[in-house]
């Protein structure tokens, strides 16, 4: 079962939402609802879920809805229409106690400027979620700590929020979000009011730290490379509708429509794409059972001036050269070992196409993707400049 | 042309309803007349029976201290203050600053409660505002008639008057600090589950109290204006002096007890003031 189901969930702000409501059902566009009834569309039907331990992105440029989608999924925003069930409980129909108790047990929320009680400690500030639960003082002292020294600011429990830096301030609003160890973290763009170095460090440490934790999250962003980077799936809003929700090998790759196409235009792609997508099946030699005769016709059927040799079962043992082949042959050499050549580059499937750029930038030879000794594929120049140019074969049914 | 109709009874209509108001609640007002008109006096007469070197000294060490440990304020309270004694007003000076202390007390009591109900309800607001309006607009000595109506003469009638025309500030203020606490603050300790009540004491008020105090302190300055008006009904301490002194056309006297007044205006202008900045930093 999803953590966070969304069902068309719609925001109209305003006086004549039932009206508003009709015409978008009528499939009328944001701004003829707000000619005709006055009324702003804020979110429009709205559908998706959230699996427990997922980070899951909603993009968009402002005034796209993001805000206020992720604002109706705790209530701070009453919905207009549709529902959002948290572990299966629909919190749109809720009354105003168990709304509380959802709020206070299940779902925290970290602000984009960090919405720090500056009247309080920062010790007090983590302690907030549990102290409106009442719970005894030293118990939430000690809880509030302990989130403390987990976002790395075990030193700083006494000061208070105006004496700290930006970066520092978001983590102990991160701090007091998890402090009363909620399912689901929402993050309303958490990062962006910091400097892009800090954001950089802070996504890190949100990823890091979800790796023990396992959180359900969902998380707010205007930033492009901020979604590709931290989100397991990232959903695309526009005019507070979902455009498309998928891996951001899927948005980047199969972009749904023109807009999804143009935002992610810009992105640098070397940061996103891995080995996997731009690697070629390999043409190899088996070294148990060819020798450099077969390595020679090979490559010259393809075309190639090295390849790759492997044992029976694809481990990868080095390469052979053309020149050294067809030496080889002149000398009557049958061994391939003899003129084997282990200076292999390999790369994982994993590695970025940064890292690749600088490694084939090297290499006399196409890089090897590996894993657990075993060659998955190849990479030649041709792909990664492709790749980078938007417009390469890219291998989506390997991601 | 514009005589179309007769003189409307107004003023008429007005006393009648005072009338009406003075009958009907006397079981309310006698008592309040009698049990906190004898409990003015009484708090009157303690404050005039504290020696005064003991009220200069305590004075003293509170304004250096409330000041953030400068001399400035200190002294200058123990030289107003003595000269206040020398003039031979000190008596009067303890029943003014009891006058303008309960009268302001209860004016925060009173309007810092209105100020929330304004502050979470638009109609509230919305019905409040122009009777806030309508109490500090007109002519202070106005309420000063109702005000004998209903408790006759002396102290209490006096706090009365003092208490429609400064209470507005602190209810306006506290309004408009509560309002003004950013949104997300306000969204943050509504998305961790608090009451109202957690959120307007964890978070509201704390947030709004230097706008609050900015309120209090002009609630604070304006009973003190209000009790030189309310000693035309009889209400005790130096405003009584610049009245008679007005009524004798004795410059001198007078003059010296509108000093008195300023040294204490001045004095609690800068306690409280500095009681706001001290806390808020």
């Amino acid at each position: 079962m999803p953590v966070i189901k969304v069902e068309g969930l719609s925001k109209v702000f305003g006086k004549n939402t039932k009206q508003a409501l009709k015409l978008l059902d009528e499939g009328k566009s944001k701004d003829e609802i707000l000619k005709q009834t006055g009324s702003t569309v804020g979110v429009n039907r709205a559908s998706f879920e959230v699996e427990a331990g997922e980070i899951f992105v909603l993009m968009g440029l402002s005034g796209s809805g993001k805000s206020t989608l992720v604002r109706l999924v705790n209530r701070l925003i009453e919905p207009t229409e549709g529902s959002v069930f948290i572990d299966g409980e629909d919190l749109a129909r809720m009354d105003k106690q168990g709304l509380r108790k959802v709020r206070r047990e299940k779902l925290s929320m970290v602000f984009q400027r960090f919405a720090l009680f500056p009247h309080r400690t920062v010790l007090e500030n983590a302690e907030f979620g549990l102290e409106v639960q009442n719970v005894d003082k030293e118990k939430r002292q000690q809880k509030a700590t302990e989130a403390l020294e987990m976002v790395g600011l075990g030193n700083y429990i006494n000061q208070y929020p105006g004496q700290l830096s930006g970066g520092m301030q978001q983590r102990v609003g991160l701090a007091r979000a998890l402090a009363n160890d909620p399912e689901v973290l929402l993050m309303d763009e958490a990062f962006s009011a910091l400097d892009p170095l800090i954001r950089k460090d802070m996504q890190d440490e949100l990823l890091d730290l979800q790796e023990s934790m396992k959180k359900t999250i969902l998380f707010i962003t205007h930033d492009l490379d901020e979604a590709l980077r931290i989100g397991d799936r990232i959903a695309l809003m526009k005019d507070g509708s979902i455009v498309q929700i998928g891996t951001p090998e899927e948005i980047l790759v199969n972009p749904a429509n023109d807009y999804v196409e143009k935002f992610v235009e810009d992105v640098d792609r070397s940061k996103v794409l891995t080995a996997e997508h731009i690697m070629k099946r390999p043409e190899t030699v088996n070294f148990e059972k060819h020798g450099p005769r077969v390595a020679l016709e090979r490559m010259r059927e393809e075309g190639l001036s090295s390849i790759y040799v492997t044992d029976g079962k694809r481990n990868l043992k080095g390469y052979v050269t053309a020149d050294d082949a067809s030496e080889a042959r002149k000398n009557e050499i049958r061994d391939i070992n003899q003129i084997l050549k282990t200076d292999v580059p390999t790369v994982s499937k994993d590695t970025s196409m940064h890292e690749i750029f600088e490694i084939i930038h090297d290499s006399p030879v196409p890089v090897a993707v590996v894993e657990d000794g075993k060659i998955l594929g190849i990479i030649v120049r041709g792909a990664v400049i492709a790749a980078l140019a938007g417009e390469g074969e890219v291998n989506v049914e390997n991601a | 042309m514009l005589d179309f109709i007769d003189k409307l009874p107004i003023a008429e209509i007005i006393k009648s309803l005072t009338v009406w108001i003075t009958d009907t609640f006397s079981f309310l007002f006698d008592p309040i007349k009698n049990q906190f008109g004898d409990f003015m006096e009484w708090f009157g007469d303690k404050l005039a029976s504290i020696p005064p070197v003991i009220v200069i000294l305590i004075v003293a060490i509170f304004a250096f201290f409330v000041s953030g440990k400068k001399y400035g304020l200190a002294v200058f309270s123990i030289i107003g203050l003595w000269l206040i004694y020398n003039q031979g007003l000190w008596e009067e000076l303890m029943l003014t600053f009891a006058l303008v202390a309960i009268s302001s007390v209860l004016s925060v009591v009173i309007g810092v409660p209105i100020g929330i109900l304004m502050s979470k309800s638009k109609t509230a607001e919305s019905i409040i505002t122009p009777i806030l309006d309508f109490m500090q607009t007109m002519p202070a000595f106005v309420y000063l008639i109702p005000a004998v109506a209903f408790f006759s003469i002396g102290m209490v009638p006096g706090i009365f008057a003092s208490l429609i025309f400064a209470t507005p500030p602190t209810v306006r203020l506290t309004n408009l600090g509560i309002r003004q606490v950013a949104t997300e603050l306000v969204e943050a300790s509504e998305a961790f589950g608090s009451t109202g009540s957690q959120k307007l004491f964890k978070v509201e008020l704390p947030m709004a109290k230097s706008t609050i105090m900015a309120g209090v302190n002009q609630t604070v300055m304006l009973s003190l204006s209000m009790v030189v008006i309310a000693s035309m009904i009889g209400a005790p301490g130096l405003g009584r002096e610049v009245l008679s002194s007005l009524q004798r056309a004795q410059v001198g006297t007078g003059f010296v007890a509108g000093i008195g007044i300023v040294i204490l205006a001045i004095i609690i202008d800068r306690f409280t003031q500095n009681l706001n900045t001290q806390k808020g930093k």
